[in-house]
């Protein structure tokens, strides 16, 4: 047994963080906050050389093949530079893809999601915010050999420079999981600015969109399967960007008590800072212990792997902003301006405790495993 | 990242289910709410001398010393093992966990040939006279003294918050031997028999009406010099080899109790009733056992993390400083958690046989023994972080 990351995911990660120290430099998120998209085209060439953009998809699509395991040492990485931009989305979509689509919907949308030439992502949220999948009411209804889509979909990430949107919608059948392009007749994209100016949030309208029945993913009844498991790959990614997060607001939080002086001294010499210090490496190692462990359980398709992925995700909600709160609490009141860049970091935390359900959501979800199944 | 067992653990723990299917003892029939005291210290030394006697005692210990030489995973999984069967604890634990492997560490030949193997049988139980009145957190500023006379020490003062030295046999006892040194330089380790003349132990009644803890007093007690553990003047670092161990043990034997303390209470919430359903229904209740669920969950994959790095590359990783504060907090927690499931009858002596107001009110103490959270955290910030020393010890 090795709870650790491997030599090789070590080298891999430090790759990765000497890749985002050097392209994504805070000057760079911050200019990419301002735009509409958040989006920089050579900086996700550049992912895409180093064969981020297609890290778990399979070697025959292009991609590296490598593990979720593989994936968070990196994530955690584009967590602590807090990358603007849709690789999220864009893996959301990319696993969902691998688990639903066939063997040409693989080829068509992988590759080029590997070569970094296609961003793409999921639009599931309705007015309900509901992350559980049977609460899609979007109807997809069947015209001869096509769906029409007529709705909208809310909270949708990265809509506005995706160039697929995969949309989960509810035909006579069930769940349908429909490919629409970027572009496509009768849909309209709006940007919903929010707190977090890296993840960009959109409201997507469908006024009868048409989507060919054969390019839909997943003609099974295991739709909602497929939908779980892309999300848990996706969320889990998004835990280990939050962990990334707090160990930059650790690192940068205690290098700050250890300069900044008041009463002669410097303020890391107080036990009422020291021990918030304290606190906060308790909450991101407990968040990496939960993170490292949902990875595994997913990557492995342990039988606990939901229940695995409930806990980091809800413990992460919670942690990650507090540990934000403690970091802007301990740097005082330059940690409350918009000069100091823990408020990216703040900001991010908070957008990433909603996205995939927060604490609440998952709290529930495991009671239901916990509590409500017995063995 | 490889969270599989190898082949040769695999089988440690099929072995060890198997043998704990077979042989744990039914649950003690009366409350053991009095922890560590007559027919239940019985039951519980009895249970030891049958995990001994099966080999499972102090499995990480050398060969040599009656262990297995087992490295710390196979620790993990028996601690899981014992979980999952529910099996009793090891009433020798700090024998077991810290002395045993100080012995193992600094001892003689004829120290480890005389305790080592009767701790593992129970045979004598082991209690640790660190603490005094005015030494809390600050041990090493610790009064009692010990003087020599002749081939013997003579000790003369006080401990307290000693847990089991109402049944124990020996205790391993910090004394100063040099009152004319800094504080960390005067002090001997000694291992005491608590049958001599002069030991005096007096139960200290805590705020749940047991007394798990005692005050312990010499009064011209003879030790023999051939019972200093290290060299004399240097008990601290004996101590710290103590203290090391506690933390290489990390939370062995914890997660046990508090799982199926978790687990029983979820087993009362799907029988008692709130509001005509049943209390494992009310969402709010949901939201907090399963905070409990997350909040211990994460205790054991930190604890089997930190033992991983300890096995793995032999030294302590940082994360193995935050057990402590999790563990005790969480139990904090949990237990008000336990009361707001319960209900008004949690409160009742009479309510399964009281375990839960007993519980509740033993936690506040969790965060006080063993190093305070305050002390974690100190250390946490001074050796983790980096940060500045506060004071000067």
């Amino acid at each position: 047994m090795d709870f650790d990351l491997s030599k090789a995911q070590k080298l891999l990660q430090q790759s990765a963080r000497d890749f985002f120290a050097r392209e994504c430099k805070p000057e760079r998120v911050r200019a990419l906050m301002a735009t509409d998209t958040a989006f920089d085209a050579e900086l996700w060439q550049a992912m895409a050389d180093q064969g981020f953009t297609g890290l778990i998809i399979p070697e025959e699509y292009g991609g590296l093949g490598l593990s979720l395991v593989d994936l968070i040492a990196v994530a955690e990485e584009m967590g602590r530079a807090c990358l603007p931009g849709p690789f999220l989305s864009t893996l959301w979509a990319a696993s969902l893809i691998q688990h639903a689509g066939n063997e040409g919907q693989r080829k068509q949308y992988l590759e080029p999601i590997s070569a970094g030439e296609l961003k793409a992502t999921v639009a599931l949220l309705e007015e309900s915010a509901d992350w559980n999948p049977d609460a899609v009411e979007l109807r997809a209804e069947k015209d001869g050999k096509e769906y029409r889509l007529r709705g909208a979909k809310h909270f949708v990430t990265d809509a506005g420079i995706a160039d697929l949107i995969i949309v989960v919608a509810r035909g006579d059948e069930g769940l349908v999981l429909l490919p629409v392009e970027k572009g496509a007749t009768g849909l309209t994209i709006t940007a919903t600015p929010g707190i977090d100016a890296t993840r960009k949030l959109c409201t997507v309208e469908f006024d009868n969109v048409a989507v060919p029945e054969a390019n839909a993913l997943a003609f099974t009844t295991k739709t909602k399967a497929a939908l779980e498991s892309a999300t848990d790959i996706a969320n889990v990614a998004l835990c280990a960007e939050m962990l990334g997060g707090m160990q930059w607001t650790l690192e940068t939080t205690v290098e700050y008590a250890k300069t900044r002086q008041q009463f002669g001294k410097p303020i890391g010499i107080y036990q009422a800072v020291q021990h918030q210090c304290a606190d906060m490496f308790n909450l991101t190692e407990s968040a990496r212990s939960a993170v490292y462990n949902a990875a595994w359980a997913v990557s492995e398709n342990e039988p606990t792997a939901k229940l695995a992925v409930s806990v980091a995700k809800g413990f992460c909600s919670d942690a990650a902003r507090e540990v934000g709160n403690r970091g802007v609490q301990i740097h005082g009141g330059i940690g409350f301006t918009w000069e100091h860049n823990i408020q990216l970091y703040y900001k991010r935390a908070k957008s990433s405790e909603i996205q995939f359900g927060d604490a609440n959501y998952h709290r529930e979800e495991i009671a239901r495993r916990v509590i409500d199944e017995t063995d | 990242m490889d969270l599989n067992l190898t082949s040769e653990q695999q089988q440690f723990r099929d072995e060890l289910r198997a043998w704990l299917a077979a042989n744990v003892p039914p649950p003690f029939a009366g409350s053991t709410n009095e922890e560590e005291k007559g027919e239940h210290f019985e039951y519980l030394r009895r249970w030891q001398r049958k995990v001994f006697d099966a080999g499972w005692a102090g499995i990480s210990w050398p060969k040599e010393y009656g262990g297995r030489g087992a490295a710390l995973i196979e620790q993990a999984i028996l601690t899981e093992e014992w979980a999952r069967a529910e099996a009793p604890q090891l009433i020798n634990q700090l024998g077991l966990s810290l002395i045993g492997p100080t012995i193992i560490a600094v001892g003689t030949a004829e120290q480890k040939a005389r305790f080592l193997p009767r701790i593992l049988s129970c045979e004598e139980v082991w209690c640790q006279g660190f603490s005094e009145p005015n030494s809390g957190s600050d041990v090493a500023s610790l009064a009692t003294k010990a003087t020599l006379d002749d081939d013997h020490f003579i000790v003369n003062g006080q401990k307290i918050w000693t847990s089991l030295a109402h049944v124990a046999d020996w205790c391993l006892l910090l004394v100063r031997t040099d009152p004319n040194v800094p504080k960390h330089k005067g002090i001997t380790a000694l291992l005491v028999d608590m049958h001599s003349p002069g030991v005096d132990v007096r139960p200290l009644k805590q705020m749940n009406g047991d007394a798990s803890f005692n005050e312990v007093f010499f009064d011209n007690v003879r030790v023999p010099v051939a019972n200093v553990l290290g060299e004399i003047n240097k008990g601290w670092s004996t101590a710290i080899t103590t203290l090391m161990n506690e933390r290489a043990h990390l939370g062995t034997g914890i997660y046990v109790a508090f799982k199926r303390n978790l687990d029983q209470l979820i087993a009362h919430a799907r029988q008692m009733k709130r509001n005509g359903k049943p209390t494992a229904q009310d969402p709010v209740m949901r939201q907090k056992l399963a905070q409990a669920f997350m909040e211990l969950e994460i205790f054991r994959l930190t604890n089997t993390r930190a033992l991983s790095k300890m096995n793995n590359q032999h030294v302590p990783g940082p994360e193995g400083s935050i057990l402590k504060i999790q563990w005790s907090e969480y139990n904090q927690r949990f237990q008000q958690i336990a009361m707001e499931t319960l209900g008004p009858v949690a409160q009742l002596h009479g309510f399964d046989n009281g375990k839960w107001i007993y519980d509740f009110l033993r936690t506040r103490a969790n965060t006080i023994e063993a190093g305070t959270s305050e002390i974690q955290r100190n250390i946490v910030a001074e050796r983790v972080l980096g940060l500045p020393k506060s004071y000067q010890s």
